[in-house]
């Protein structure tokens, strides 16, 4: 361990929550994306699942709101660093959109895809029973556009770069396809609690 | 503003196991980053600290086995207590690539910050923290094309390492920074600055210098340059200015897919 001379941190209680290397950001919600925010309203808003399914298909607005609603309470975690405790997102889970396309056997992988041309790949494993999202709401509210509205793909259990912002589609795959972090230099999974933040972590 | 894929009609593109559909913004990274120095904590050692602003100070280190960087990239940087509590913080690198075995960070005081707070009011040389980078190739500039520079605050970080890698190396790519700061006292790095750079002030200005935010009419003399290959944009700082400062590219006709932003909190 190398102890750094005069530092001794924020006072803290011990936070089971909180993966290794995380702070708490209290009310804080940094915005990180890379790109101009899109000009993207609800009415422009479309969402796309293709690759290995059985029947491809896309969602606008309305019709993603015809699917059963779902929510999330919880916990978010930033490959920068900063955790945020207790947030609440509503939508609808992947799952809904997943039964209706039916992946094939074949299917291991997804390419996330933003409006705005952002990719993020994740393993199928990490989309389903539960695990993920479309989400519109947060904190009761319409999903400002900083933090991915109208709709960003929400996968709460991996740093926070997984969840695509202004998402357009998913493309299955049965290999697995580094996006846009990935490829520059982050970790191709992102368990926040195997503190996976960098290719070679 | 759909892109190619959210536009084809439904059930249209179908869908074998191809690569990612065609997108606006796709912005590639500049550079191939090296998984195995990202992947290494190396203890940084603390050699000089030089005040830039009442705020904000340069901290000099010497990380001998450093494997270089390209301006715009960043690190991350750790400190460790006695009980073993680690913080983690990334920040951009503010010296150039050819530094000999030497990094610089610059440094704003954070109200409250845990990092910051140590650098600014503990932190002497001969101290010893961990740094593991250059991360991400997103940001880098190589030197290789036409650069328009668009920082306030400390967001002018990555951006000074640009500048001078540029003016190290002798490169005549052009290059043009537009820097915004709340008045002169405030912008740091004054003394490095060029013929390549104009400063706005937001509150306070030198005397015949007008007062107010960045305009349009910063950006638009600065996009007709238009020099061959167009301006590849770098835009850094808080994430309000970063909004306000890539519309106005965007507005001005900078292409969206030639935008790269590196926002903070």
């Amino acid at each position: 361990m190398n102890v750094t001379r005069g530092f001794t941190g924020r006072p803290r209680v011990h936070n089971p929550g909180l993966p290794p290397g995380q702070y708490d950001a209290g009310d804080d919600w940094p915005v990180l994306s890379a790109e101009v925010t899109p000009d993207l309203t609800p009415a422009d808003w479309t969402f796309r699942i293709d690759g290995l399914v059985a029947e491809p298909r896309s969602w606008d607005w309305d019709e993603a709101h015809t699917l059963p609603a779902s929510a999330y309470e919880g916990d978010i975690h930033c490959v920068t660093s900063w955790s945020k405790f207790g947030v609440r997102f509503a939508g609808v889970s992947l799952d809904a959109f997943l039964d209706v396309v039916r992946p094939d056997a074949s299917a291991t992988h997804a390419v996330a895809y933003s409006h705005s041309g952002y990719t993020t790949n994740l393993p199928l494993a990490d989309l389903t029973d539960g695990r993920a999202w479309i989400a519109w709401e947060y904190d009761g509210k319409p999903l400002p556009a900083e933090h991915g509205g109208p709709a960003r793909l929400l996968v709460p259990h991996l740093y926070f770069w997984k969840s695509a912002k202004w998402i357009a589609g998913l493309r299955l795959l049965d290999h697995d396809e580094p996006g846009f972090w990935e490829q520059n230099g982050y970790h191709a999974r992102g368990n926040p609690w195997e503190e996976q933040r960098y290719s070679g972590d | 503003m759909p892109t190619a894929a959210a536009t084809a009609a439904p059930g249209s593109a179908s869908a074998g196991p191809a690569s990612t559909p065609p997108t606006r913004f796709a912005v590639p990274g500049r550079i191939a980053v090296s998984n195995r120095a990202a992947a290494l904590w190396q203890t940084a050692t603390l050699t000089e600290i030089r005040r830039e602003t009442p705020a904000v100070s340069t901290f000099r280190f010497a990380v001998p086995c450093w494997a270089g960087h390209l301006p715009g990239q960043h690190l991350m940087l750790r400190l460790t207590a006695g009980d073993g509590y680690t913080a983690q913080r990334h920040y951009s690198l503010a010296s150039p690539p050819d530094d000999a075995g030497h990094i610089e960070l610059t440094l704003d005081h954070v109200e409250g910050g845990e990092v910051s707070g140590w650098f600014h009011t503990e932190a002497r040389p001969g101290d010893e923290v961990e740094v593991r980078g250059p991360l991400s190739g997103f940001f880098a500039w190589p030197g290789d094309r036409p650069a328009l520079l668009v920082g306030a605050g400390s967001g002018v970080v990555p951006l000074m390492s640009m500048i001078r890698h540029r003016r190290a190396a002798g490169l005549d790519v052009p290059l043009r920074l537009l820097v915004s700061a709340r008045g002169p006292e405030e912008l740091i790095h004054a003394a490095e600055y060029g013929a390549e750079t104009t400063a706005v002030f937001t509150r306070r200005a030198p005397e015949g210098v007008p007062v107010g935010r960045l305009s349009a009419a910063h950006v638009a003399p600065l996009l007709a340059e238009r020099p061959a290959g167009g301006w590849e944009a770098y835009v850094c700082g808080s994430n309000a200015f970063a909004e306000h400062a890539s519309r106005l590219l965007v507005e001005a006709g900078q292409p969206v897919d030639r935008i790269r932003i590196e926002r903070f909190g």
